[in-house]
C-alpha cells in the first residue's frame, strides 16, 4: 500500500491534502485497489457543498458502484474532468487523480497521519 | 461477422408489390437527409446469419440451465403453436369488443386460475416483467395510502437479502427504502422488523421462499407486524415455483403480489424478453389496479377501476405471452400445478444432498426449489471464485448457476434445477459439478482459463465499459 | 392431465429416500399448517396437448379477424416477411436467458448489437439501449432520464396518443416529477404556449412526430425554444415513417423514443411490443435498461457483452434511475431480422407505401364529404369528419369484415382517425369507399 506526501487520510479511505482553506480529495491507493479497475466516475458539479460523512461522488466498477464519502465541509471549486474520460487514472496514479478541490472548508472529520492510516488498514484487515 | 458487414450494394430481396397509387411524401423539409444503411443481403444469407447466431447462443432447449432465482423450465411447444394461432397475432388492440371476445376471455381465465394460486382477488395482465409489476404493486399502496389521506407513508421496508429491483422499484415510486438486515438464515429478523415499522411505513416487499431458497416460518407474524402498523405486504412472486399448491401468498397476509409468467409458467425467456409481469391484489386495492379489467360472463366487456392508477404501458400486457401461461395452466390443472412444486422442491433437494459433502452448502438444511453454495472456503484454499467454477461449468455443457447473488452469501452459487429435468440430467450435472470440484483442487489455473470450448474465451468487460463501443460504424 | 415432469414414480421414490424422506409432502412439513392449502386448488383438472389445443382453438374464434384495416392509433398492421418468423423462433434464442454469460450468449449478444446499431441509424442519434417494453413506457422512462437535481418538471404535448400521457402520468405519479401538459392548438403542438411557460426548472419536453392525430409537427420551432430554455428535447416517433421523414437526430432532439411493433411484430392484441430508446452520446450513461457493447476476449477476438452495467438496478440498488431488468431480446431479435429482410431500399419502399396510400386514402375520402379536419401535413394517419354517425359507418365497414379507422372521443367526438399502410392495396381502398357512400 502506498501513501502520498503531505496527506491525510479519512477511515473511508479518501485522501486529503489542504493549502489554506482549499483541500484537494481524493481516493487512497488501498481504496483503489480494493475497488478494482474503476470504469467510470460520478462527480459532483463545481459550486456544489459538500460536507462531512455525507457522499459527494460514487466511482464505478464493471460489477459495483461504491459511494465516496466527504471527509470535509466546504464548497467544490473545481472537479477533476480528466477523470471523467479516464477513470483508470484513479487506478494508476491515485495520489494525483484528485477528484475535487474544495474552497472555503469550514469542517473536517477527525483525519489519520500516513503512518495512523496504515495501521488503521491493516486493522481492518486482521 | 455483423450483418452490416455482409451488406453489399444492389443486393436484398424485394418483398412488396410495386405501389399502386401516385407516389405522394409530404414535404421536403419534414424528410431525412440522413442516408439509411439498413443491411443489403440475399433471403438466404441472412437466413444462415442468424442460424450462426442461433448457434452462438444457449438456451433451456440445449441443455440443462440450473440458474437459481430464474426458474429456467422447459417451455412447452404447444404454448409456441397456441401464441402463434392468426386468431390471436391479427388482432388490432382497438377493435370492437364484440370483436375480441377470445381475448378478453384468454385473459379472463388466466385471471381466474392466477388468483386461485395465489390466493389474490384481482389481477392485471398489462405489467411487461417482475420489476414492471413491481413498480406497479408500489403505486398500488401509494394510491391506497393518498386515498385514505395518509400521507404520512413514506418508507417500503426491504430486507437486505432482496433482490436489487426491489429498492429500485421503491424509489421509482417516490418511496425511501429502509433496509432490515436478515437473520444468518436469509429470513426476516422479527426484532429488527418491529425496530424500524411505524406510522411511516407504507409497506414491505418480501418473497417466500426468500432469497436464499429457504420458507421463512415466521411469515404470519411478520405481515400481522407490517399490517398492525397500517402498512400493505408485497409478495415478489419471483419463487412461486416452489410453492404453487401448497401455500398462496393471499393466505400468508400479502395483499399485492407480481407474478413473473416466464418463470414460474414457463413461457420462454427469449434471451431476455418479452416477459409478463400480472399483478394481482386484495379486494381493497382492486380499484386501484391500471390499465382495464375483464367484467362479465356470457358478453364479455372491458372496464376500467374506478380509481386506477392509470396505464403503466400500452394495452394489456403482453398478451402472446398470457396465451402461452394459460396454455401452461390448463394443461397441468389442479393436480400438475402442485406436482411442478412439489418435484421442483424435490429435485432441488436431491441435488444439494448429492453435492453438500463437497461443496459447502451456505444453509444446510431442508430447500425449497433452490440452494445456495459458497465458494468462500474454497476460493481462499486455492483461488478458485465462483465465477471459475461456473465458467468450468460451462465447458461442460451445463449452463451455470446464478453467481454472486444473493449477496449475504460470499462466493455465492445458487442452484434451481427446476422439476422438468430427468434424473439422468441431474445425475450427470452432480458428477459434473463434482469434476470441476476437483479440477479447483488439482489444476486450480485450468478453471482460471475457462471456457475453452466456447465462440469466444472471457471479454474484456473493463475495455468495454471504459470505451464504451455501442453501436457499428458504418 | 398434461405433465412435464420427466421423473417416473419410482424414481422418484428412490431420490426421497435417498435424502431420508418417504412422503414428497415431507419436504413441504416446516410449513406452518395454517398457511397450507387445504382442499387443492380449485381451478379445473389438467388436460392432455389435444383437449388443450381444441379448447384454446375455440377461444381464439371467438375473436374477428379483419381482412381489411384502416386503424392504426399505436398499433399498426405490416407486411411481416416470412423470414422474420423463421429467425424468432430457433430455440437456442427463444429460449436462452438474458445473455449475462457472455461466452455462451454471444448469438443473443451481436443480434442486440445489431440492433441498437439499426435504431441509431433510423433514428440519427447516436446510442441506443437494448431497448424497453413499449412505446409508451419508453416514452415514461424518457422522461424520467432528463430529470435533474434543479429541474424536475416535464411538458408533454396534448398531441401525443393517449397511452403515451397515461403512462407519463403514471411514472409521474411514482417518482414525484411535475408534468404539465402544452395544449393542442390546430391539430399540432402550441408553441406559443410552450414558449411562455417553459422555464429553468423545465428538465424536459416530450413530442411525437407525427402525433397522434397524424399530423406533422414545427419539431423545428419546437426545438429552438426548448434548448433556449436548456430543457431536454424528447421525440416520440413512428418508426415507419423514418424510412422517409426527417429524424429526431436531424431536429436536434437530445432522445428519441418509440413504439417499435411496426418493425416486423404482429398486432397480437397489444403485445408484447417494444420500445425503443436512443440519445446522444452525452445522454448514454442516463439511458436505463440493458446496452450491449464491443469489446474483445483474452485471445483478441471480437465479442459483446453487457456493459455500463452499474448504472443498472441489480447493483445501484435504490440508487438506480430505473428499476427495468429484462428488456424485449426476442422482439429486438425480430426487428433487427425485419430491417435486415426488407432492407435500405425495401424499407424506404415501406414508407413511400404507407405515405402515398394515406394521401390517397385521404383524397378519396375528401371526394366523398369525409373532409380533414387540419390542414397540416400527415404520414399515414389523419382525422376526417363523418359524413354518417360514426357508429353506423363502423359497422356498415365491419359487415364487409373491415375495420375501419378510430373513433375519436371527446372535443374529436364524431372525429375519425384513419391509417393506411402497404398492405392496404388501391381496389380494397375504393371497395371501402364505395360501401362508405352508401352509409
Amino acid at each position: 500500500m502506498k501513501l502520498g506526501e503531505g496527506l491525510v487520510y479519512s477511515k473511508s479511505h479518501e485522501w486529503v491534502k489542504f493549502e489554506g482553506d482549499t483541500a484537494w480529495v481524493g481516493l487512497t491507493d488501498y481504496a483503489q485497489s480494493e475497488l478494482g479497475d474503476l470504469v467510470y466516475v460520478n462527480l459532483p458539479e463545481a459550486g456544489d457543498e459538500i460536507e462531512v460523512e455525507e457522499t459527494f461522488a460514487d466511482v464505478e466498477s464493471v460489477k459495483a458502484v461504491s459511494d465516496v464519502y466527504s471527509p470535509i465541509t466546504g464548497t467544490v471549486c473545481e472537479i477533476n474532468e480528466e477523470l471523467l474520460d479516464s477513470p483508470e487514472k484513479i487506478n494508476e496514479d491515485p495520489y494525483g487523480a484528485w477528484l475535487v478541490k474544495v474552497e472555503n472548508v469550514t469542517a473536517k472529520e477527525e483525519l489519520l497521519s500516513g503512518e495512523e492510516y496504515e495501521a488503521f488498514v491493516a486493522s481492518e484487515q486482521a | 461477422m455483423l450483418v452490416f458487414e455482409k451488406s453489399k450494394e444492389g443486393r436484398g430481396f424485394s418483398s412488396l408489390p410495386a405501389c399502386d397509387v401516385p407516389e405522394v411524401l409530404p414535404k421536403e423539409e419534414y424528410r431525412r437527409g440522413l442516408e439509411l444503411h439498413l443491411p443489403e443481403i440475399s433471403e438466404n444469407d441472412l437466413s444462415r446469419h442468424y442460424t450462426e447466431l442461433a448457434k452462438k447462443s444457449y438456451g433451456v432447449n440445449d441443455g440443462f440451465y440450473p440458474l437459481g432465482s430464474c426458474t429456467m423450465k422447459y417451455n412447452p411447444k404447444i404454448n409456441e403453436d397456441m401464441a402463434g394461432l392468426p386468431q390471436f397475432t391479427e388482432i388490432h388492440p382497438l377493435q370492437p369488443e364484440s370483436t375480441i371476445q377470445g381475448c378478453l376471455e384468454v385473459i379472463q381465465k388466466a385471471e381466474e386460475y392466477l388468483c386461485e394460486i395465489t390466493g389474490m382477488n384481482r389481477m392485471t395482465m398489462q405489467p411487461a416483467a417482475g420489476a414492471h409489476g413491481e413498480f406497479t404493486g408500489l403505486l398500488l399502496i401509494k394510491a391506497y395510502h393518498e386515498s385514505r389521506g395518509d400521507h404520512k407513508r413514506t418508507k417500503i421496508i426491504v430486507p437486505d437479502s432482496a433482490h436489487g429491483t426491489n429498492p429500485a422499484s421503491a424509489t421509482m415510486a417516490g418511496y425511501s427504502v429502509v433496509s432490515v438486515p436478515s437473520m444468518e438464515d436469509g429470513c426476516v429478523d422479527l426484532e429488527k422488523l418491529r425496530a424500524v415499522v411505524g406510522e411511516d411505513t407504507a409497506g414491505l416487499m418480501l418473497t417466500n421462499p426468500n432469497t436464499v431458497g429457504l420458507f421463512d416460518k415466521n411469515i404470519l407474524e411478520i405481515t400481522d407486524i407490517i399490517h398492525e402498523c397500517g402498512g400493505v405486504n408485497y409478495y415478489d412472486g419471483a419463487n412461486l415455483n416452489a410453492v404453487m399448491g401448497i401455500v398462496r401468498p393471499g393466505d400468508m397476509g400479502f395483499d399485492v403480489i407480481h407474478l413473473n409468467l416466464h418463470k414460474t409458467f414457463s413461457t420462454p425467456h427469449g434471451g431476455g424478453g418479452p416477459g409478463s409481469g400480472p399483478v394481482g391484489c386484495k379486494e381493497f386495492l382492486a380499484e386501484f389496479l391500471p390499465s382495464v379489467l375483464v367484467e362479465g360472463t356470457e358478453k364479455l366487456t372491458l372496464k376500467k377501476p374506478e380509481h386506477s392508477i392509470g396505464e403503466v404501458k400500452s394495452f394489456y400486457g403482453n398478451f402472446l405471452v398470457v396465451v402461452r401461461a394459460l396454455t401452461y395452466l390448463m394443461t397441468l390443472g389442479k393436480e400438475g400445478i402442485p406436482e411442478a412444486s412439489q418435484n421442483a422442491v424435490l429435485n432441488a433437494n436431491y441435488m444439494m444432498n448429492k453435492l453438500k459433502d463437497i461443496y459447502p452448502m451456505a444453509y444446510d438444511e431442508v430447500c425449497m426449489h433452490e440452494f445456495v453454495m459458497s465458494m468462500e472456503e474454497l476460493k481462499k484454499g486455492t483461488g478458485v471464485s465462483a465465477l471459475d467454477i461456473a465458467k468450468g461449468l460451462v465447458d461442460n455443457g451445463i449452463h451455470p448457476p446464478t453467481m454472486y447473488f444473493p449477496l449475504i452469501v460470499h462466493e455465492a452459487l445458487m442452484v434451481e434445477p427446476t422439476e422438468t429435468e430427468s434424473k439422468e440430467t441431474m445425475d450427470k450435472a452432480i458428477k459434473v459439478f463434482r469434476k470441476i470440484y476437483n479440477f479447483a483442487i488439482t489444476a486450480p489455473d485450468s478453471l482460471h482459463q475457462a471456457p475453452v470450448t466456447t465462440p469466444v474465451t472471457r471479454l474484456d468487460e473493463v475495455e468495454a465499459a471504459r470505451n464504451p463501443v455501442l453501436r457499428y460504424q458504418f | 392431465m398434461g405433465s412435464y415432469v420427466p421423473t417416473t414414480e419410482k424414481e422418484r421414490r428412490e431420490m426421497l429416500s435417498e435424502i431420508g424422506f418417504q412422503n414428497i409432502n415431507d419436504l413441504f412439513s416446516h410449513i406452518p399448517d395454517e398457511v397450507k392449502v387445504k382442499d387443492g386448488l380449485q381451478i379445473p383438472e389438467g388436460m392432455s396437448e389435444l383437449e388443450v389445443r381444441r379448447k384454446i382453438q375455440k377461444i381464439a374464434g371467438k375473436n374477428k379477424v379483419f381482412s381489411q384495416v384502416y386503424r392504426g392509433a399505436g398499433a399498426y398492421r405490416h407486411f411481416i416477411p416470412a423470414i422474420v418468423k423463421s429467425v424468432i423462433s430457433k430455440e437456442n434464442l427463444l429460449t436462452a436467458y438474458t445473455p449475462y454469460q457472455a461466452e455462451i450468449s454471444q448469438g443473443i449478444l451481436q443480434s442486440i448489437f445489431e440492433y441498437q446499431t439499426m435504431i441509431c441509424d433510423l433514428t440519427g442519434m447516436d446510442v441506443s439501449n437494448a431497448c424497453v417494453y413499449d412505446g409508451a413506457e419508453a416514452a415514461a422512462e424518457s422522461v424520467a432520464m432528463c430529470r435533474e437535481r434543479k429541474r424536475a418538471k416535464a411538458f408533454v404535448s396534448a398531441a401525443v396518443p393517449p397511452y403515451v400521457m397515461e403512462a407519463i402520468k403514471t411514472y409521474v405519479f411514482g417518482n414525484e416529477m411535475e408534468l404539465e401538459i402544452i395544449p393542442e392548438k390546430d391539430g399540432i403542438t402550441d408553441i406559443a404556449y410552450l414558449q411562455e411557460h417553459i422555464d429553468k426548472t423545465t428538465a424536459c419536453v416530450y413530442i411525437q412526430q407525427p402525433n397522434y392525430y397524424g399530423n406533422l409537427e414545427d419539431a423545428s420551432a419546437l426545438e429552438t425554444v426548448i434548448h433556449e430554455a436548456g430543457a431536454k428535447y424528447i421525440m416520440g416517433v413512428n418508426p415507419t415513417a423514418l424510412g422517409v421523414m426527417k429524424t429526431p437526430g436531424e431536429y436536434g432532439a437530445d432522445v428519441a423514443v418509440g413504439e417499435g411493433q411496426p418493425l416486423g411484430l404482429p398486432l397480437a392484441f397489444g403485445g408484447p411490443y417494444i420500445g425503443f430508446m436512443a440519445s446522444v452520446d452525452s445522454m448514454m450513461r442516463k439511458l436505463p435498461g440493458r446496452i450491449v457493447g464491443q469489446t474483445s476476449d483474452s485471445n483478441g477476438k471480437t465479442g459483446y457483452v453487457l456493459t455500463l452495467q452499474a448504472r443498472e438496478q441489480h447493483i445501484r440498488r435504490e440508487k438506480a434511475s430505473s428499476n427495468i431488468c429484462s428488456n424485449e431480446a426476442l422482439c429486438a431479435l425480430a426487428v433487427g431480422t425485419y430491417l435486415s429482410a426488407m432492407g435500405r431500399e425495401g424499407f424506404r419502399e415501406v414508407a413511400v407505401q404507407c405515405s402515398s396510400k394515406a394521401h390517397y386514402l385521404a383524397a378519396e375520402l375528401e371526394k366523398i364529404g369525409y373532409e380533414l379536419q387540419n390542414k397540416t401535413e400527415f404520414f399515414h394517419e389523419f382525422v376526417t369528419n363523418s359524413k354518417a354517425p360514426v357508429l353506423k359507418v363502423m359497422e356498415a365497414l365491419e359487415a364487409h369484415g373491415i375495420l375501419g379507422g378510430l373513433p375519436l372521443a371527446g372535443d374529436r367526438e364524431g372525429q375519425i382517425l384513419w391509417c393506411a399502410t402497404e398492405m392496404n392495396s388501391k381496389s380494397e381502398i375504393d371497395e371501402m369507399i364505395q360501401i362508405l357512400k352508401e352509409v
